[in-house]
């Protein structure tokens, strides 16, 4: 049914259509409305789930490593200093190859403090060992729950999916809310590969010495690689339920794109809007947008990028001493290439800042007149003259 | 006299706990009241080792091992999921130490005995971090030496009172027991089982190889500390109803010090100082059993 929703009321719908068995969970802005929603599922009986209020979002997520290790589903969200507070049980969630699904509101990190959105909490985790969808409109979001626990259940493995905060998780939308009986035939009921009860002697995460410690890894980097794989299964059935389709990368217009520009998250929907206007004006401009940033589609990105001329990756999100995220890995997965594309960073949006259509334009524009190739992240839309803080 | 405590043994023996270790013999006693219909949330200390490495395990009964500061929020996780499954006749137990418990587990601990979940929290007291060589935690006693309070700089601050402080949280039941007394242990355990909602066990747990003494006087030890009322054995029933289960005659401090290594450098002063301390703590909590 078609409904008005807001992003975070698409993901509390998605939960609850997934009949998880165990939420836990801890308010942050701007992920409250998330386990609001749910809060009142789980109140009125919409939802038979145990919803643990836990103290913190350490134990939001420990908790559910303790029920997820007894085979139940389990939910929570969380945003920025809260993802940051998990980031040791991250790790521990996903070495102990528990299908735990989490939505990630993006958000700055402090300080000054900034409620608005920026990727670098959750992009700060990429090696944790989690899944990571980057999600871009309140369908999508919607969907790529119950994409997450098939995939997640499918190989063992931990999946984010993410939104960017406010541009998503607090705007309505229209949202098609499938009926219960649709998502049970996509999504089964959950049958664990593994449980602890007491009738089942096992240790779970017992002390693993060097002989062990590292075919297990490789395991877990297996199941990672695996799940695009996966990923591609699921999505079909997925698209034969419900007619949608998003698929790891997302390439808009890129067939005979001289310029592709990269986006995820909600810039994406900017960015349609600006390269169709380009395409009305005869520049050969494309877009992809990528959603699965974990495991990294490397091939899948080479292809697509591959014959363009150049690229350029806009990343809300900074790595120190590094550049953007979405650019550095983007650079990874082609430089192996013999005619690889000049590939250009910018960054734009951080804490929140607007993206706008003339600042998307600007990055087009610059780029295909670059000549040399700056291996430097271009920091857009800077108010350096006004706004500079000297500190010497 | 025999001991009047359950034959059945739920664990193997062959496990690497040091010889003498309290830790081991506390859970030995533990099981052995508990039963086998438990599982078990047990965060890094010492027994994440003696509970056995992969592929291998000491215990006869199923372990989640966690992270050092989940006890308390693993196990919430696990009553949640046991109970949403219908099965509301295994016991979930944490079993940690003091480090686990008085400091880094805390807050986890505090915030499941405030929402009493329903489990059975076990912290083991060797009054240091020994897993990882012996550095002092809020459970270390005044006038101790650890590797982190070494030489000149042995513990100036006194014992955090744990079972106070769940006391705070109105659990429903909070008791001390000691290696040295299995049957009033068990007694525990037992009485524990029964009860629905937070409980807390605090074990007394002699540690050879961190205290510095010989690990045949481990349960001397061990009997000594509530025999000199430095380890009252009590009980706490929803926060108010205090009950003191041995009230020993006076028994001055002084031998239990002199015979641990890491209490060596303590004078003739500091001991009168300990032994003042002592029967504070001690007049203080006969007050509040209104004994
Ligand atoms: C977050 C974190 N910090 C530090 C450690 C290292 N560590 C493991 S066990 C331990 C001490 C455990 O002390 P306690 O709980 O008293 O148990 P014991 O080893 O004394 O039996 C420490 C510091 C860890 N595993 N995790
Ligand atoms: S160090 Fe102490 S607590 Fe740890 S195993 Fe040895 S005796 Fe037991
Ligand atoms: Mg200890």
């Amino acid at each position: 049914m078609k409904k008005v929703l807001e992003g975070s009321h698409a993901v509390a719908e998605a939960v609850r259509l997934s009949r998880v068995t165990v939420i836990s969970a801890y308010p942050i802005t701007p992920q409250t409305h998330i386990i609001e929603y749910l809060s009142d599922y789980v109140a009125d009986g919409t939802l038979k789930a145990s919803f643990l209020k836990v103290e913190s979002e350490h134990s939001a997520i420990a908790s559910l490593v303790g029920a997820a290790s007894c085979g139940v589903r389990t939910f929570t969200s969380s945003s920025s200093q809260g993802l940051a507070l998990m980031h040791e049980i991250l790790h521990w969630t996903s070495g102990a190859r528990l299908p735990i699904v989490m939505a990630e509101v993006n958000r700055a990190l402090a300080p000054g403090w900034n409620i608005w959105a920026d990727q670098l909490d959750s992009l700060s985790q990429r090696d944790t060992g989690w899944i990571q969808l980057y999600c871009e409109h309140g369908q999508e979001v919607l969907d790529t729950v119950f994409l997450a626990y098939r995939l997640a259940e499918a190989v063992s493995l931990p999946v984010m999916v993410i939104m960017d905060a406010f541009f998503l998780s607090h705007t309505y939308e229209p949202v098609d809310v499938p009926e219960q009986e649709l998502v049970d035939r996509f999504l089964p009921a959950f049958k664990p590969k593994f449980q602890v009860d007491a009738d089942n002697l096992v240790a779970l995460s017992p002390l693993v010495t060097p002989n062990f410690y590292m075919e297990m890894r490789h395991n877990m980097a297996k199941a990672m690689e695996e799940s695009i794989l996966q990923l591609a299964e699921i999505e079909e059935d997925f698209s034969n339920i419900f007619g949608r389709y998003y698929g790891p990368i997302e390439p808009f217009l890129c067939d005979d794109a001289e310029i592709i520009m990269v986006t995820s998250g909600t810039v994406t929907g900017t960015s349609r809007q600006v390269i169709q206007e380009l395409r009305e004006k005869g520049e050969k401009v494309g877009l992809l947008k990528i959603k699965l940033f974990r495991p990294f589609p490397s091939e899948i990105i080479r292809k697509a990028l591959g014959p363009a001329k150049k690229i350029a990756i806009i990343d809300r999100n900074f790595s120190f001493g590094a550049g953007g995220i979405f650019a550095q890995e983007v650079r990874a997965a082609m430089c192996n290439l013999s005619d690889c594309p000049q590939i250009f960073g910018y960054i734009a949006g951080l804490g929140g800042r607007d993206v706008t259509t003339d600042l998307l334009e600007d990055i087009y524009w610059r780029t295909k007149k670059s000549e040399v190739l700056s291996e430097e992240s271009i920091w857009m839309g800077l108010q350096e003259e006004n706004h500079a803080v000297e500190r010497s | 006299m025999p001991l009047n405590v359950p034959e059945q043994d739920y664990m193997y023996p062959g496990h690497v706990a040091c010889p003498g270790c309290g830790a081991a013999i506390a859970m030995r006693f533990f099981l052995k009241a508990m039963g086998e219909k438990i599982i078990i949330v047990l965060p890094a200390c010492c027994w994440s080792i003696i509970a056995g490495a992969y592929p291998q395990m000491s215990l006869k009964v199923p372990v989640i091992h966690t992270a050092f500061e989940t006890g308390g929020s693993v196990a919430s996780g696990v009553r949640a999921a046991l109970d949403m499954k219908g099965d509301t006749g295994t016991t979930v137990v944490t079993w940690a130490g003091d480090g686990g418990t008085f400091d880094i587990g805390f807050q986890a601990l505090s915030g499941a005995v405030e929402r009493n979940e329903n489990f059975i929290y076990v912290c083991y007291d060797n009054e240091a971090y020994m897993n990882t060589g012996i550095q002092r935690s809020s459970s270390t006693p005044y006038g101790a030496w650890t590797t982190t309070t070494p030489g000149r700089s042995w513990k100036r601050m006194r014992k955090k009172n744990i079972v106070e402080a769940l006391v705070a949280h109105r659990i429903p039941y909070a008791a001390t027991a000691s290696i040295a007394f299995p049957e009033d242990l068990v007694r525990k355990v037992e009485k524990a089982k029964d009860i629905k909602g937070s409980r807390f066990l605090h074990v007394y747990a002699t540690c050879p190889t961190g205290w510095r003494i010989p690990s045949e006087i481990s349960i001397k030890i061990a009997r000594m500390a509530v025999q000199n009322n430095i380890f009252p054995l009590y009980e706490v029933e929803d926060g108010v109803k205090y009950t003191i289960n041995y009230k020993p005659k006076e028994f001055p401090v002084r031998e239990y010090f002199k015979l641990q290594g890491r209490f060596k450098h303590l004078t003739e002063g500091d001991l009168a100082e300990i032994q003042e301390m002592v029967n504070e703590d001690w007049e203080l909590l006969l007050k509040k059993a209104g004994d």
